[in-house]
């Protein structure tokens, strides 16, 4: 992966005396010192990152954090203080009104809020007017929109207006919109907050199904923590115009960088992010082509467990043997294992395998369950206390 | 006045200055001509319509812009209102008055969108045309007359230009108004899809303020037509000069009979404009 998008020093300053609010920017002085001394208002302070090449990079931050402004410089709606932004490789801060005109055409399509679409055009002619201000003829134009329209899954509303469809509909046309010119790179500015609930759920889950057949670089602004983690391959926090932490979801939830990202995190619904990889434990076990029964017995025994996971040589699961049994053995004098290993109960899951899919069954098992990878291998286990601790926010790398 | 060391010269700069232009004769003989070409223009085609097939047209161009929600009361007003002023041997002044407002109408038009445009791009224009527009409409309009005789002699051609800068503030108003309305999403919706700034204002700006326009260019009309008596006092022919006549003569009679065609005139004008600003309207 290469990066897509690089954002260096990128800086907005609102009001007057700029030069002056710069410098003292450059000292280090806070937006609040800023703004007492100079009258300016920081926007986004020296903002550094880069998106990769087909990722979600989320930004994230309440209202005031910058994270509008910030989107607007990337395509230069709003023309940045100082700074650079790089598509491709190439800086946008240097290129002339032709220049921008011509990578806001054909690089970079944006998505917004409120859906922006023209009212007085019908759908066809929304979704087609990137396509139209470049020039494009009217046949062309009209099939990609409908191409892209039926992508978007909206059949048969052509020729109808913005204000007749219903607000999740318009949004997909916005979406089909920006899909229309083939930009590479997404900017979309809190896209789906305008929708309830059940239609901001439907969208995401189009996106990234859309994703997966497009590979687009997709910037997205939200607010919403559940929405970030749900769809961002990378999530970035803002505070007050300043970049607070980047990350995975998973190092965001894991590793808050301050106080401010770990409240945001408090009230998230951790099964709904949380992976069985995060919360599985090691677990121990007997290697059946090498340990015979007295050796998984003191391994019990050591570990205050009654039974054990059973693998062979290459760690592959082999099923479960339980104390009782074992020590039976022992007495009969048999020392092979594989008369009293089963596979039976042992509920198994996948290390990808979203913790709260596993909550139903967690409780009823009697056993833990057993992760397993794709070549069978036992990578870990999921014990009862583990996940509730996870979801009650405890630390459980081990 | 003790207080006053001297009077300002004020009136003296402004007849020095409406001196020293009218030496640009020929300037101003080609606008009088080309304004004269339109008035003769409006004027020869309603001439060669007959009354009654003039009727059938108001009628079928009222029919035809009030499609949506039709409004026969108002078919039926107008085909009352249009054989009331026949009757009433109006006819050949109804029509002067209607080319008198149809030409200012236009030309404000004409002059007045762009300068809309450029006062809503631009903040500085703005600033400076505001108070120059509050000037244009507050002045009395007698007073235009004065230098529009000086440049353009008497006839309908200064009474047109006096019209013209009468009745085009609303048009340059709200074109500047109606486009600075348009919602900031869909000018950036515009601008981040690439746009020049001819597409934004001929794709988005001006459809979308539309509306606001034609209701500018609505009031436009009505100024310029309450501008006809005023302009009979040089000369501009038409219904305003039968009123203008009937004071002369202190003849209440045809004064009155004059006023009620100019005002059957303004509300087939009014209605017609406003339906076809209406018919342009998505529901």
């Amino acid at each position: 992966m290469t990066a897509k998008v690089e954002v260096k020093n990128l800086t907005k300053i609102f009001g007057r005396r700029i030069p002056r609010a710069q410098q003292l920017l450059s000292e280090g002085k806070s937006k609040a010192e800023i703004l007492e001394e100079t009258g300016a208002t920081v926007g986004v302070s020296r903002a550094n990152f880069s998106v990769q090449d087909g990722e979600i990079f989320v930004i994230m931050g309440l209202s005031g954090s910058g994270k509008s402004t910030l989107i607007r410089m990337i395509n230069r709606l709003i023309e940045p203080t100082e700074g650079e932004i790089a598509i491709d490789g190439e800086d946008l801060m240097t290129l002339d009104k032709n220049g921008l005109r011509e990578v806001r055409r054909k690089k970079m399509s944006m998505v917004f809020q409120n859906f922006a679409l023209f009212p007085n055009r019908t759908i066809l002619q929304n979704v087609g007017y990137g396509l139209e201000v470049q020039g494009v003829d009217q046949d062309t134009r009209d099939k990609k929109a409908h191409d892209s329209l039926e992508l978007v899954g909206l059949h048969g509303y052509d020729d109808q207006y913005p204000q007749q469809l219903s607000g999740g509909m318009q949004q997909r046309v916005g979406l089909a919109r920006a899909l229309a010119n083939d930009a590479e790179v997404l900017l979309m500015d809190e896209a789906f907050s305008a929708l309830d609930p059940l239609n901001r759920k439907d969208m995401q889950d189009e996106l990234l199904e859309l994703q997966e057949k497009m590979h687009k670089t997709i910037i997205f602004i939200s607010h919403d923590l559940n929405e970030a983690l749900r769809i961002g391959d990378r999530i970035m926090i803002m505070k007050d115009g300043v970049i607070v932490q980047t990350g995975t979801p998973e190092d965001i939830l894991t590793n808050p960088a301050d106080d401010y990202v770990e409240r945001f995190i408090e009230d998230v619904d951790r099964t709904k992010v949380l992976t069985v990889a995060n919360v599985m434990i090691r677990p121990n076990t007997v290697n059946i082509d090498k340990d015979g029964p007295r050796i998984a017995l003191r391994r019990m025994r050591d570990n205050d467990i009654s039974s054990i996971y059973v693998v062979d040589n290459e760690r592959r699961f082999v099923g479960f043997a339980d104390a009782d049994d074992v020590a039976a053995l022992i007495q009969q004098g048999n020392r092979d294992l594989s008369s009293v290993v089963t596979k039976r109960e042992v509920p198994i899951t996948s290390p990808d395998t979203p913790v709260r899919d596993l909550m139903d069954q967690i409780s009823s098992t009697p056993v833990p369950f057993a992760v397993l990878d794709d070549q069978k291998h036992l990578v870990g286990i999921i014990v009862r206390g583990a996940v509730l601790g996870a979801i009650a926010g405890n630390e459980v790398t081990e | 006045m003790p207080i006053l060391m001297g009077q300002l010269p004020l009136a003296d700069w402004i007849n020095a200055l409406v001196k020293w232009l009218t030496q640009f004769t020929g300037f101003f003989n080609a606008i009088t001509n080309f304004i004269g070409a339109i008035v003769n223009a409006f004027q020869w085609v309603f001439d060669l319509i007959p009354q009654w097939l003039f009727i059938v047209l108001i009628l079928a161009l009222t029919f035809w812009a009030t499609r949506r929600g039709k409004k026969w009361s108002l078919l039926t007003f107008e085909l009352l209102g249009l054989l009331l002023i026949w009757n009433l041997g109006y006819w050949r002044d109804m029509t002067q008055t209607l080319t008198l407002v149809l030409t200012s109408s236009l030309i404000a038009l004409v002059i007045g969108i762009p300068l809309g445009i450029w006062m809503a791009k631009s903040d500085i224009v703005e600033l400076i045309m505001k108070p120059v527009l509050d000037l244009m409409q507050t002045m009395p309009a007698f007073v235009y007359l004065i230098p529009a005789v000086a440049f353009f002699g008497i006839g309908m051609v200064p009474g047109v230009l006096a019209s013209v800068i009468f009745a085009m503030p609303p048009t340059v108003r709200m074109t500047n108004l109606g486009i600075r309305q348009v919602p900031a999403d869909l000018i950036e919706a515009a601008d981040s899809y690439g746009s020049t700034s001819w597409q934004k204002l001929i794709k988005v700006q001006l459809p979308l303020a539309k509306s606001t326009l034609m209701a500018g260019v609505n009031q436009s009309m009505m100024l310029s037509l309450s501008m006809v008596v005023i302009a009979s006092m040089i000369g501009a022919l038409g219904l305003g000069t039968q009123v203008y006549f009937a004071v002369g003569r202190n003849d209440a009679g045809s004064g009155f009979t004059a006023g009620i065609a100019i005002v059957i005139l303004a509300i087939i004008l009014d209605r017609i404009t406003q339906a076809l600003n209406k018919g342009q309207q998505h529901s």
